[in-house]
């Protein structure tokens, strides 16, 4: 058993209470045990002054790509976890798109063991919507709900059949899981590199157009509406897809969105130069777009963010553009990069963005976590958001480097995070003990 | 590094970041290449000792042929790769190709190549000149400033030249580079074609739009008529080549519809009676074997630029003083 924790003098911000004051959170057996002022702690506690700080409920990602199995030369479920914790989440969603295909319950097993043998975030396995992924036969989805699967989805390629589609989210009910799709109409997407617009005309590379995305955002919203199915909409890119889902929430039908904090940020003009950094699918589209994304974002239209983190070995992406993977490694960037755009940019509060981060897709994915309610597991992320620290990804714990961010300074930044009740990060802004 | 090297930067990538004055530059210096190719004895000794690998990635017959006199009537050494029965077959990426092309001590490579950016990726990597010789649907930056050469050879100008590029927009590397290259220097470029083979939004780039090849002619001073890549009707960009010579045909009696005599220009290699009517090839209004021989001293102007050699000095580096 773990010793008591106490985190002494913080801005304790708990969007599940819609909490925002200084006070003090009692940590023991792991799970918070009272939040207040003027806590005193029980015997062998380890009391930390976190003044001056956030502590928040451990950010929830419910967009990652940890590539074990098959290629733990990117990243493995426990370097992935290692990378969650020195970004500030303490809970994580892994994409199915593994090798082999994580379609059923042994596999969902394996993940749920490697993350408990790491013992870092949480890792929560997707099942696979298909069989391989490969868009034909339903995969057995009861048995790996069983066995951890928190939600379904074929991300990295779109459930292509309308049919098969229909099917997974009306069986999904059954569960009360998400079906989170990744929204690509697959002919015109086509060979495309980057986003279909003035830059992809000038550096001459095919162009995926946003209404390769906002078809299947379309008729994904229609199915849900079918079926009564819950349909998350995975990394949405453009002001289509924006008003499109406007409008399916309008009408009560269960749809939830989530943006990555590069949609959020950059544009399709970060491919000039062919930065195969700025190569990710969905492609980065057009400052309206980004707009129309933060603007969503603020009215809950879309409802969190997720980093879509996707590892790639460095000499993968040291290639040209149209032949460099698409994808870019997020975890220890997320807070920085959204704290950066949506708070200092006037978009989002800072309690309205870990809502976001993490009190809201916790609720969407059924986890627990996104609170610090007295009695949940003590899942904590204490985040400084004063000081300015620079990205520079040989000091990443990720096992790849594919970022577009090198060299921005950033505000925000974990600085502790706590999960199960145990320190599984001390950055270096710790507080000292 | 000399003035003009420095004038035109360590490679030539593209058009699309040179100043006019750079473009006037290599068009200029040209000029006195031309009369190289000739002479009885079509050499000078202007990059004697240099060693250029033509790095070509992808199938080319001209482009290559026209790289090597350029680069053998200068007297430098040259070698050739091609793609298929090299490394490169053999699984090799494109930084260890340029890493291991850096490590034989060689000045400058010319590379064509099928990805958009590859000659970028490669000058960012090795120290070596590198001249594109075509980047996938990027630039050909070459063929763009031979088809400058030419226009100017025959309209005495590029300022408020029309210049109407025709076909596939979409998929060419050689409308790109004329589209930088005639708008910097004051030519009035419009794109002429079926909807799905222009780039959307290519308005934006300051170019006139003709959906009808008729209104293109009625225009244009000059039409610059690009290939049909016969690829493009399989992945269903139109329906057949048949509806494209009835469509969007350059031929003899649209020409004569034309309020003035128009220059024909066309990069090659030709598809005759798909773009163009052998009529209007053959024609006496064509330039395209002027074309062709002008990529020669375009190419000597810019590998002798690239090396270093002063513009002023071009004239007497074809006698041999210039060494």
């Amino acid at each position: 058993m773990s010793r008591p924790i106490l985190l002494k003098g913080g801005r304790v911000i708990d969007p599940s209470r819609n909490a925002d004051a200084v006070a003090d959170v009692l940590i023991e057996d792991g799970k918070v045990t009272a939040v207040g002022s003027g806590i005193g702690g029980p015997d062998g506690v380890i009391e930390r002054d976190v003044t001056g700080l956030v502590v928040a409920p451990g950010l929830v990602d419910v967009h990652v790509h940890l590539r074990e199995p098959g290629n733990e030369d990117e990243e493995t479920v426990a370097t992935g976890a290692r990378a969650a914790v020195a970004g500030g989440f303490t809970a994580v969603c892994a994409m199915p798109n593994t090798d082999p295909v994580t379609d059923n319950q042994a596999a969902v097993g394996f993940i749920v063991r490697q993350s408990v043998r790491a013992g870092l975030a949480r890792v929560y396995p997707i099942g696979a919507v298909s069989v391989g992924q490969r868009g034909e036969k339903l995969a057995e989805m009861g048995e790996m709900v069983g066995a951890g699967a928190v939600a379904v989805s074929d991300d990295g390629r779109p459930v292509v059949s309308g049919h098969l589609m229909r099917t997974a989210l009306e069986y999904s009910r059954t569960f009360d899981i998400p079906v989170a799709d990744h929204c690509e109409e697959p002919t015109l997407a086509a060979g495309g590199a980057m986003h279909e617009g003035l830059v992809s005309a000038r550096l001459g590379l095919k162009g995926i157009p946003a209404a390769a995305e906002e078809i299947m955002v379309a008729r994904d919203i229609i199915l849900a509406e079918l079926s009564g199915g819950h349909v998350h909409l995975c990394h949405v890119s453009t002001r289509g897809s924006v008003d499109l889902i406007r409008r399916g929430k309008a009408r009560g039908i269960r749809v939830t969105a989530e943006v990555t904090p590069h949609h959020l940020s950059l544009d399709h003009s970060a491919c000039e130069g062919y930065d195969t950094n700025a190569k990710m699918n969905p492609p980065l589209r057009e400052p309206a777009d980004v707009d129309a994304l933060r603007e969503a974002l603020r009215e809950g239209v879309i409802d969190c963010i997720a980093s879509d983190h996707a590892p790639h070995a460095y000499d993968e992406k040291e290639a040209a553009f149209d032949q460099a993977p698409f994808g870019i490694i997020g975890l220890e960037t997320a807070f920085g990069i959204a704290h950066a755009t949506l708070v200092a940019g006037g978009v989002l509060s800072l309690p309205e963005l870990i809502a976001r981060m993490s009190t809201i897709p916790a609720k969407i994915f059924h986890l627990p976590g996104g609170t610090l309610r007295p009695g949940a597991p003590a899942d904590v992320s204490v985040l400084d958001v004063t000081k300015a620290w620079t990205v520079d990804p040989p000091q990443f714990h990720s096992k790849s480097r594919n970022t577009p961010y090198t060299g921005r300074t950033l505000t925000g930044r974990a600085v502790l995070t706590i999960a199960g009740g145990r320190v599984v990060h001390e950055g270096p802004l710790a507080p000292a003990r | 590094m000399t003035p003009a090297a420095a004038a035109l930067g360590k490679d030539l990538v593209g058009l699309e970041h040179l100043s006019a004055e750079q473009i006037r530059l290599i068009l200029d210096t040209a000029e006195p290449f031309k009369e190289v190719s000739e002479r009885p004895i079509k050499k000078v000794p202007a990059l004697r000792g240099k060693t250029i690998v033509n790095l070509f990635f992808e199938a080319s017959t001209r482009t290559r042929i026209s790289f090597e006199f350029a680069e053998k009537r200068l007297s430098a050494d040259t070698v050739n790769v091609a793609a298929s029965g090299s490394s490169v077959q053999k699984g090799e990426t494109l930084v260890d190709t340029a890493k291991n092309l850096e490590a034989m001590r060689i000045d400058m490579v010319v590379m064509r190549h099928g990805s958009s950016g590859a000659a970028q990726f490669l000058g960012d990597r090795i120290r070596s000149n590198v001249i594109n010789a075509g980047d996938g649907k990027h630039e050909h930056p070459t063929q763009g400033l031979l088809d400058m050469l030419t226009i100017r050879d025959h309209h005495g100008t590029l300022e408020g030249v029309k210049v109407c590029l025709v076909g596939d927009i979409l998929h060419s590397r050689v409308a790109r580079s004329n589209l930088w290259g005639l708008t910097k220097l004051g030519a009035q470029v419009a794109v002429c074609g079926p909807r799905p083979l222009l780039p959307r939004g290519i308005e934006d780039l300051g170019v006139t739009v003709f959906s009808r090849i008729e209104a293109a002619i009625e225009w244009a001073d000059v039409l610059n008529v690009l290939r049909l890549q016969l690829e493009r009707m399989e992945a269903g960009f139109i329906p057949s080549l048949r509806e494209y010579f009835r469509v969007f045909g350059v031929t003899l009696e649209r020409l004569e519809r034309a309020p003035r005599p128009l220059t024909i220009m066309h990069p090659g290699p030709m598809n005759r009676g798909v773009e163009i009517e052998s009529q209007v090839a053959d024609g006496p209004h064509s330039v395209i074997l002027d074309q062709v021989t002008n990529g020669v001293a375009v190419r000597m102007a810019v590998l002798y630029l690239l090396a270093g050699g002063r513009p002023e000095l071009a004239d007497a580096a074809k006698s041999g003083a210039g060494e």
